[in-house]
């Protein structure tokens, strides 16, 4: 049994790696909120995810199966961590299980688990292939891209487009090709990893700036906080990074939380080009692996979203401090391989 | 030409720019003239003062300050 006034919520995403899920980011800003007043409760899907073995924020872990396995084997492993923990809300935190977490949202809700996500067609309207469509229905600016099922399509592509362009799994990664040779290869890399279709899309040149946002499901913009890339990964992803005052993209978040009715985080992937013009080159279903910078700089999105999935009436904030800076760094946890034993062996630690 | 509004100065010279991310290392002179820009003071009244303080002939003070302000438009610091 659990007191009554703690929470207890479920986070996926603990692979804190050099490609990281915003699971720990998730848990950090949800621990500064609520303190001893929530208990976090970690949902892994291997082994060597790091959050499972960080104590100090996550209470305990279980291993859920993957994506693929299906909504139906999610939902009876969700049941049975319920049954041991007493969940009041789960927060999914990547692309790929959401539709899984949407489908089954509404037999969570029968056994009081709470979520605050998307439904379907708005999961659907802002996917990384449908975004000619999202932008020609919504009036939003988009880099012009093409969807590839086999390599040799890529001369013709290659043509259109101009290179250097990126090549993106529908899911996760982009690699920027400087030639159709590259680009095929690259192509083979990311049909394997991510299936198919792999999305070829034209590199516009600018400013890499990201927009994590929150939108309440009612077409209000409940927080948005711009962060500009310092330091970026070759896997493209954001190392370091500041907090910036812009009025244009805080607008352009508010623009698809309010066209789209969004209900949950997002993350809008922003070029800006020397001439001004925002490009949307893709929108992330869910809080960004960066989304503690936006709890540190007076907007704790986490925290909301919790708030409103609880129930409770949740203003928009009004501001945040520009000028806050991120920067990620690798640390080496030890633990006993006992404890890898006890998560391999009997899905819980 | 003024300076933005927004832009951040310290003592120590690190400009930052909060609506684009941009920052910047300024000398001590510089970082003293950018606190003039940013209390008001007009382009004659920070010259005057410069002239007092440092050896150097007003017609060069005059090329230096526009190239000052050129550095300052490229790095995106001013008001249109």
């Amino acid at each position: 049994m659990k007191p009554a006034d703690i929470l207890t919520v479920g986070i996926t995403g603990l692979n804190a790696h050099d490609n990281p899920g915003p699971g720990i980011a998730v848990a950090r800003a949800l621990k500064d909120a609520y303190g001893d007043n929530i208990r976090l409760i970690g949902l892994a899907y291997e082994a060597l995810e790091p959050g499972i073995y960080m104590d100090k924020l996550l209470d305990k872990t279980y291993h859920i199966p993957y994506p693929a396995a299906g909504a139906t084997v999610l939902l009876e492993r969700l049941l049975e961590i319920n049954g041991m923990t007493g969940l009041d809300m789960i927060i999914p935190n990547f692309d790929a299980e959401l539709g899984n977490f949407i489908k089954i949202a509404p037999r969570l809700a029968a056994e009081d688990i709470k979520t605050f996500l998307p439904d379907a067609v708005q999961l659907a309207a802002r996917d990384k292939t449908q975004l000619h469509e999202f932008a020609a229905t919504y009036g939003f600016k988009v880099p012009d891209y093409v969807n590839l099922t086999k390599a040799e399509d890529m001369e013709v592509t290659g043509d259109k487009l101009g290179y250097p362009l990126f090549i993106k799994g529908k899911y996760y990664e982009a690699r920027l090709a400087d030639n159709a040779d590259e680009a095929k290869k690259i192509f083979h890399d990311i049909a394997n990893r991510w299936g198919l279709p792999v999305i070829a899309q034209r590199c516009i040149k600018g400013t890499e700036i990201n927009v994590a946002g929150l939108g309440d499901g009612k077409g209000n913009l409940i927080s948005a906080v711009p962060m500009r890339k310092l330091y970026i990964t070759d896997k493209g992803k954001a190392w370091a990074g500041v907090t910036i005052e812009d009025a244009e993209l805080v607008d352009l978040a508010g623009q698809f939380a309010k066209t789209l009715q969004w209900r949950g985080g997002f993350e809008l992937e922003i070029i800006k080009d020397n001439a001004g013009n925002l490009y949307i080159i893709e929108i992330n279903p869910r809080f960004p692996a960066w989304i503690y910078l936006a709890a540190a700089s007076g907007q704790n999105q986490p925290a909301a979203l919790v708030k409103m999935a609880m129930g409770d009436d949740v203003q928009p904030f009004e501001s945040y401090e520009p000028g806050k800076l991120f920067i990620r760094h690798s640390w080496d946890d030890v633990v006993d391989i006992a404890r890898f034993q006890q998560f391999s062996a009997f899905g819980e630690i | 030409m003024k300076l933005k509004k927004n832009i951040a100065t310290s003592e120590s010279g690190f400009i930052f720019n909060p609506s684009t991310g941009d920052s910047f290392s300024a000398n001590g002179i510089a970082a003293g003239i950018l606190a003039e820009m940013k209390s008001d003071k007009t382009e004659q009244e920070i010259k005057t003062g410069i002239l007092a303080r440092y050896d150097v002939r007003p017609e060069q003070l005059d090329r230096d300050w526009d190239d000052w302000m050129v550095q300052l438009k490229e790095a995106n610091l001013l008001d249109n």
